[in-house]
């Protein structure tokens, strides 16, 4: 895809908004702990390992994907 | 019909906390500074219309499968689920998949190999001018209108769940998509399609995750709806098709499997351009092959996103969800399922991140619109009939400024749409209309080298027009005419479109032949490239099995029929 112009992965971009939404949304699952929203299975905690996964998976696609690195 | 529901809805289904907020505003900042950076990289025609053709599979595939998911789409389809139950995903599978493989190993070779830069393109390319001009000036008219009629409904949508000002959702989102599609062309509108495909998943991933925990599973699930909704088969596929009465659709399965599966989803996915030009895009022929097929895949989980979450809230909410068109205060439609279930599970940060996906799920909809239409002016009708010869710059920035007018009239008619509901019905319908007899067409153009200029042409037309006329006999007079063409007094609207485009395809095939074997056929010299007889299709006969594209069309088709078998 980036062959003849050059440009960022798509992938990279992907990355970086995962990994900004990932970091808010696991933020604010720790923040709320102790007192969670009035939500259906809010003692699950869903934003704390859902806000991981995807910071976790926006990191390996910022790294993995990173303007300038070569790929083969 | 949606000014009624904005009306009578409640206040708002959420309020958003300022994380949610961030999180909007961040995507709306985000795809601009993408659509400005990728400016620089869309120069030449092939850039700006086809991404410079050098996508990859994948990319080009997830592109492919996101300019379907748009969030109405979304929203609609979840409460088809909660309306009709499991048989709403007759739109994903049968209505989809063998389709998409169908393109990727049958059509797709011939789109490409032509070079072609549309399907209206491929048409001149096979047919000649005649029906090129019906079906490109018909794809960009009904294209942008399309667009308006999103637009709107889903300010409307915006208004009923979040609160927001219509004016606001309609100017500021389409202000932005135009920004961006006229900047960076296809190249803006893939990449916001392949952002909005992470989106939608991991914004609406947890409502089935979390359902499941709550019901208990499949079974707890089934048993929960049995309780809510007794006497009532929610919950399978294909069982209660065997008969019109046996299910709430009112449809029998042969218009599931020749009606949806090779009328409907076979004139979508393979003829409509805007689907297709994403798969132009791919770098190679081997790419552009496994494009569809990889989306095929993900076409396939759609339903865990979409589906599930209606079925869910038939077991869980605690209320029950009515059509739009006859609501009473406090009550909710239908198509809020979606939103419903997203407030039920999700606090702060998480249901920004859902919202932003339905945002993102509009936005990268109307790009796809707005790009297509801006291509097919250009190349379609602009350079055949208006201006023929003009440097390479000049088209560009002709794709440009018609972003840019597309998007404003796409906003009139959000305008008079505003004013004159029902008219979206009507759009909606006609854009239905073409898409099944454009199959028979290309279908014929593509495997049969004696089909002639004016089969193509009167076949084409004819189909168009006893599509139109069915449409308005049965919504006319519907006791006369609906079980006539729908075989059944119980068929819906969903039921009437899949006979009615099957009827319609089956006459432009008919007028295409007899009309062919009257008139003279092209000589075989100017068909090479467009016609099966008469075109050398790379196999990749070198490549190992893993790498060719029939080989994973064939896992496609076998996860589909396991699909049908685990949920017959």
């Amino acid at each position: 895809m980036t062959e003849n112009h050059h440009i960022i992965p798509v992938w990279f971009f992907v990355g970086v908004m995962l990994l900004l939404y990932g970091i808010l949304i696991f933020v604010s699952g720790l923040v709320e702990w102790p007192h969670p929203p009035a939500t259906v299975l809010s003692n699950l905690h869903a934003p704390v390992w859902w806000g991981a996964l995807l910071t976790v998976l926006g990191g390996f696609y910022c790294y993995h994907f990173r303007p300038g690195r070569s790929r083969p | 019909m949606l000014t009624t529901l904005a009306l009578l809805a409640a206040p708002r289904l959420v309020r958003l906390a300022p994380v949610d907020l961030f999180i909007v505003s961040f995507y709306f900042a985000f795809v601009l500074a993408i659509g400005f950076y990728l400016k620089t990289k869309a120069k030449t025609g092939e850039d700006f219309f086809l991404a410079g053709r050098e996508m990859t599979a994948w990319v080009a595939g997830l592109a492919f499968v996101s300019a379907n998911l748009g969030s109405l789409e979304l929203m609609g389809w979840a409460g088809s689920a909660y309306q009709y139950g499991i048989l709403a995903t007759h739109w994903y599978w049968v209505g989809a998949i063998p389709a998409m493989v169908f393109l990727g190993l049958v059509m797709m070779p011939f789109y490409y190999i032509s070079k072609t830069h549309s399907v209206p393109g491929y048409l001149q390319l096979r047919y000649g001018p005649e029906a090129s001009a019906l079906s490109a000036v018909t794809f960009a008219v009904m294209t942008i209108l399309m667009s308006g009629v999103n637009m709107y409904a889903m300010a409307v949508v915006m208004k009923v769940v979040l609160g927001w000002n219509i004016n606001f959702s309609i100017w500021v989102s389409s202000l932005t998509v135009g920004v961006y599609v006229a900047a960076g062309g296809l190249f803006s509108a893939i990449f916001n399609e392949v952002l909005q495909f992470f989106l939608i998943w991991f914004g609406a991933l947890l409502i089935p995750i979390l359902g499941m925990v709550e019901t208990g599973g499949w079974k707890g699930m089934v048993a929960r709806i049995h309780e809510n909704f007794p006497g009532q088969d929610f919950t399978h596929l294909w069982g209660p098709t065997a008969h019109f009465s046996a299910n709430p659709m009112g449809i029998h399965w042969t218009g599931v499997v020749f009606g949806l599966g090779c009328a409907v989803s076979m004139g979508y996915w393979t003829t409509d351009f805007l689907v297709v030009q994403r798969v132009l895009s791919a770098k190679d022929i081997r790419s552009a092959k496994m494009a569809p097929i990889i989306g095929s895949f993900f076409k396939m989980a759609v339903p865990l996103i979409v589906i599930l979450p209606g079925l869910l809230g038939l077991a869980v909410l605690p209320m029950h969800l009515f059509p739009a068109s006859n609501l009473q205060a406090g009550q909710h439609s239908y198509n809020e399922v979606l939103p419903l279930m997203l407030a039920r599970y999700c606090g702060p940060g998480l249901l920004g991140l859902g919202i932003t996906a339905l945002v993102a799920g509009f936005m990268a909809g109307m790009a796809g619109n707005v790009s297509a239409f801006a291509t097919v002016w250009t190349y379609d009708i602009y350079r055949p009939f208006i201006r023929k010869t003009a440097p390479d710059a000049h088209y560009v920035s002709m794709g440009r400024w018609c972003t840019m007018i597309g998007l404003f009239i796409s906003i009139g008619t959000a305008y008079v749409v505003m004013g004159f509901a029902s008219i979206m019905d009507y759009v909606q319908a006609l854009f239905g209309m073409f898409i099944a007899p454009l199959f028979g067409t290309v279908l014929l153009g593509m495997l049969w080298k004696r089909v002639s200029r004016a089969a193509g042409f009167w076949g084409l037309l004819a189909g168009v027009s006893s599509s139109a006329t069915m449409f308005a006999l049965m919504k006319f007079d519907p006791e006369r005419w609906v079980h006539v063409f729908a075989l059944s007094p119980l068929a819906k609207g969903l039921a009437q479109d899949m006979y009615q485009a099957l009827w319609s395809c089956l006459t432009c095939v008919v007028v295409t032949v007899l009309v062919t074997l009257v008139t003279k056929p092209r000589p075989d010299q100017e068909l090479h490239g467009l016609v099966y007889s008469l075109t050398p299709v790379a196999h990749e006969e070198h490549a190992s099995i893993w790498h060719k594209p029939l080989t994973w069309g064939i896992v496609a088709m076998a996860v589909w029929a396991v699909l049908q078998i685990i949920f017959w």
